[in-house]
């Protein structure tokens, strides 16, 4: 009887299952079939967002169906888009960052195209002079400190990344290794903008010698060891320099005061600048283009912060109101060529991963 | 007669039982088969040069020697130590009846199905500077991995070597002991090498598990140790070195085989008995050690498994010290009016429909698998069939970021234009769990003695008819600890590799690690209310799942 009854539960889990998928696509071929509506494809990370009015206006605008492919971290959604070249899986790119430019124009897979708005776009935001990627968002990644830590103990909170490697600092920073994580990448190229590629490596020994705790991506470093957001010791995490914005938009009780603080000044801030572009071979030509038109307009730039704690691109978008109050732009953020990262990127995790993890 | 030798043999060939191996053969040839063969073929092969073997890059890097060395080793401790902490507690449970044994074993289960960065937070609650657990700090990387690995798997073995040895004869025992032997030397000489089988299946299923770990290593390991899966992933998702992530893919697929061959070859000769049903063995606690010996073993068992998951619990109840229900209200609101906003009850039946789904391909391929090898044991003697067995353990084994990126640059033309389909997911869990099902009833298929399907063929019973009416309810038991195991499976499977993140079909471990990519209190109170809402769905599955087991053991 109890066997009987089992069985008959997991086939009707199976039959509202395949009913399930099956009226979805019913639904898409209905409302393909009513007005003919094409479907846009945009490939992208993990980290993607964007609100439910923000698609409805697209999907208005474009008389087309959006359809996002989340594929994995930045990196492994990048070589996913790399390996399916010929036979691409969507429409458009989006989120190939600076780190990871040279690799993206190398594979040869997008199609130059300068979206309307352009022009009010931050050219130093432009990393390609052909267009074939065109930058979307940037977001500064730097050290966050939990503010009420430092009060506790009544050290003053570090101002620069020479501070870190002071006695005072000792045993108070989490990293991330840059060879599986993009923040931690980014800030190993912040410390190489700041003291050189000559100079850096000794930066980062002495932080060892400083007991600098390393962890394998974000999450463990935020959720796992940054006193302000676990049950962690570490005061000192490297996040972006929009955090304190979402600690307090995700707040309980929405705060006054940020609990968490960033260091931005001398160069200590890497700024990472998210692309997209058009995929060779896509079927839909036009439409992929008014895409990135649409990508760079007003309603989806305003959409970004909220959405995925970066900052918009184009520098007409109207920042929303805890995003003007908490988070913080950096004047004079830290840059390298991405021609110089995509020839030296594996050489500098190289030697990073010698100096510190042997 | 020459002719009619023929007749004999071909008709083997047209055996149910043989055709049914082609429904394994051929899932397996098209969902794994073919995507390795692909990825491989691009990664030795770009542009039809031959890249040279990075054998020297290998060899010649001591980190990479490591790494290997490093795989093997962790596995190996941690086998020995899941085993050292579940053999007195399957004892325990195998022998005795006693009051709430059911709900342990089902707490046991459930560490199974947690992704590894909520495991992560869980640890650091209880042995973090400011840890629950009776002020024990852990901080070594290496303990906290192979604390890990016996907190996953210590369920997977108590329930194999427990079940097993709940349908030991008693009798045996029993006249051992009237001609004078001692507990020890009843344990040692006639308990021990009849629980081989059970141990040995125990421990090659753990083995793989700990030798092809990922999320536990990166996260609580971090940076400075590595395991071969750990290193595939770093090569192939953010160093984009193809051929050497293939190459370690090979590396450890043609370990995993070796082991697994090496594990067949023995079981096959270990000593077969006919089992009894479990309650026939069990006994009442009556004299104070014994009742001391299961105080202590329930003990135990909720100070490995359930303290973790009770600092989960206490993460999604608490704020800054008081108790609150917000994190749970939250989760019914979308504050960002985000499309990936994902509401509870959707990801709890998407994660429903997915391993219910994956558990039907599971079971009707590991069925057919099954069969069909012990088919081929009887009938053929040639030693080739000695290999499907360890064949089918593979996939448990083989890099998901490897499998992922083979199945997009092969599924990708009608008729196979599956690498968007929804159908890939249940798929792609489904390809995990099928060994446990396989593992789960071969040994309970190949202890079912041939003249019984011999006499009902005699009198007229069809192939079909003989495993309605006799196969299937004799394996009927094995066939739920397999399911448990499948079914849990695909319940806790995160599957970035292949793309599961569409807003339409979200599940709960996706909404875990949406909370948890982004800063804020409520963000992280969130995942551990999700978190604790998978914990209470996947015993909700188990009690469910084993209402189906008539009764006695699991007999893997």
């Amino acid at each position: 009887m109890k066997r009987t009854f089992f069985l008959i539960m997991i086939s009707l889990m199976v039959v509202s299952f395949f009913a399930c998928s099956e009226n979805e696509q019913k639904k898409e071929t209905a409302k393909n079939a009513a007005v003919d509506i094409p479907t846009i494809t945009i490939m992208t990370h993990d980290s993607f967002s964007i609100s439910k009015a923000v698609v409805s206006k697209f999907e208005e605008k474009l008389h087309a169906r959006l359809v996002i492919l989340k594929s994995g971290d930045a990196g492994e959604a990048l070589n996913k888009a790399i390996l399916s070249k010929n036979n691409p899986l969507a429409d458009v790119f989006y989120g190939v960052d600076n780190t990871f430019l040279s690799r993206a124009l190398k594979a040869d897979m997008f199609v130059p195209y300068s979206p309307a708005n352009l022009d009010a776009v931050d050219t130093a935001l432009k990393l390609d002079p052909e267009n074939r990627l065109v930058p979307v968002d940037f977001g500064d990644v730097c050290l966050n400190y939990d503010i009420k830590w430092f009060d506790a103990h009544q050290i003053p909170p570090p101002a620069m990344l020479e501070d870190l490697i002071k006695p005072l600092y000792k045993d108070l920073t989490v990293v991330e290794n840059p060879a599986t994580s993009s923040p931690g990448l980014a800030f190993l190229l912040a410390t190489i903008s700041r003291f050189g590629q000559d100079g850096y490596l000794e930066y980062w020994q002495k932080l060892k010698a400083n007991n600098v705790l390393v962890t394998n991506g974000w999450k463990e470093a935020y959720w796992g060891k940054f006193t302000a957001a676990s049950e962690g010791d570490r005061p000192i995490v490297v996040s972006y320099a929009s955090s304190p914005a979402a600690e307090v938009f995700y707040a309980e009780k929405k705060p006054d005061k940020a609990p968490t603080g960033v260091v931005i000044e001398n160069g200590s801030a890497f700024r990472q600048i998210e692309f997209a572009g058009i995929l060779k071979g896509t079927p839909n030509l036009l439409l992929a283009q008014k895409a990135m038109d649409f990508l760079l307009s007003p309603s989806f730039q305003e959409d970004i912060p909220l959405q995925m704690f970066v900052f918009p691109s184009n520098k007409e978008a109207v920042l929303p109101k805890v995003f003007e109050k908490y988070a913080h732009i950096t004047e004079a953020p830290a840059l390298l060529d991405p021609q110089l990262i995509g020839t030296q990127r594996d050489a500098w995790i190289r030697e990073w991963t010698d100096t510190l993890l042997q | 007669m020459d002719r009619h030798i023929t007749s004999v043999k071909n008709r083997r060939y047209l055996h149910p039982y043989f055709l049914a191996g082609l429904v394994p053969a051929g899932f397996f040839l098209v969902f794994y088969v073919y995507p390795l063969a692909g990825i491989f073929l691009k990664s030795f092969l770009p542009e039809g040069k031959l890249v040279l073997l990075p054998l020297d890059q290998i060899i010649s890097s001591p980190r990479m020697m490591k790494i290997i060395w490093f795989t093997f080793w962790q596995a190996g401790i941690s086998t020995l130590l899941t085993l050292v902490c579940a053999m007195p507690c399957a004892f325990v449970l195998s022998r005795y009846a006693f009051r709430g044994k059911r709900i342990i074993k089902t707490l046991a289960s459930i560490p199974f199905v947690l992704p590894a960065v909520v495991v992560a937070a869980a640890f650091q609650a209880c042995f973090g500077t400011r840890g629950f657990f009776f002020g024990v700090q852990i901080n070594s990387p290496i303990a906290l991995i192979l604390l890990a690995h016996v907190f996953y798997n210590f369920s997977v073995m108590l329930r194999i070597i427990s079940g097993f040895w709940s349908s030991l004869q008693g009798r045996i025992r029993e006249a051992a002991m009237v001609l004078g032997a001692s507990p020890w030397q009843v344990f040692l000489t006639i308990t021990l090498p009849l629980l081989k089988p059970a141990i040995f299946a125990a421990c090659s299923l753990v083995f793989i598990f700990c030798f092809s770990s990922f999320g536990i290593i990166l996260i609580l390991g971090g940076p400075t140790v590595s395991t071969i899966e750990a290193e595939i992933y770093r090569q192939a998702a953010h160093l984009f070195n193809l051929p050497l992530a293939s190459f370690l893919s090979i590396l450890q697929i043609g370990f995993t085989f070796a082991l697994m061959w090496l594990y067949t070859s023995f079981t096959r000769r270990a000593v077969r008995f006919s089992p009894e049903g479990e309650q026939v063995n069990l006994k009442h606690p009556v004299c104070l050690w014994e009742k001391i010996l299961i105080a202590g073993v329930v003990l135990f068992i909720l100070l490995l498994c359930v303290v973790p998951l009770l600092a989960l619990v206490t993460a999604s109840l608490t704020h800054g010290g008081e108790w609150t229900v917000s994190f749970y209200t939250a989760l019914f609101e979308n504050t960002s009016d985000s499309i990936f906003y994902i509401p509870p009850f959707h990801a709890i039946k998407f994660s429903l429909l997915f391993a219910g789904t994956a558990l039907l391909i599971a079971l009707a391929t590991g069925v057919c698998a099954a069969l069909f090898i012990r088919f081929s044991d009887q009938k053929f003697s040639n030693r080739w069939t000695s290999l499907f067995d360890p064949i089918f353990m593979l996939p448990l084994s083989t890099s998901a970021v490897t499998l992922g990126f083979g199945i997009i640059i092969t599924l990708d033309k009608p008729p196979l234009n599956l690498r968007t389909s929804i159908f890939l997911i249940p798929i792609a869990h489904a390809l995990v769990g099928f060994p446990f099902v396989v593992r789960a009833i071969l040994p309970a298929l190949r202890s079912i003695p041939d003249h019984l399907a011999d006499a009902a063929s005699l009198l007229g019973a069809s192939p079909l008819k003989i495993f309605r009416f006799i196969d299937l309810p004799l394996i009927a038991k094995s066939l739920v600890a397999g399911s448990v195991f499948a079914f849990t499976i695909s319940l806790g499977e995160f599957g970035a590799t292949i793309f599961t993140a569409r807003p339409e079909t979200p599940t709960i471990p996706v909404a875990i690690y949406r909370f948890l990519g982004q800063p804020g209190v409520m963000n992280y109170g969130q995942a551990m209310a999700i978190s604790t809402i998978l914990m209470i769905v996947t015993a909700l599955s188990f009690v469910v799942i084993e209402s189906f087991r008539i009764d006695s053991s699991e007999g893997f």
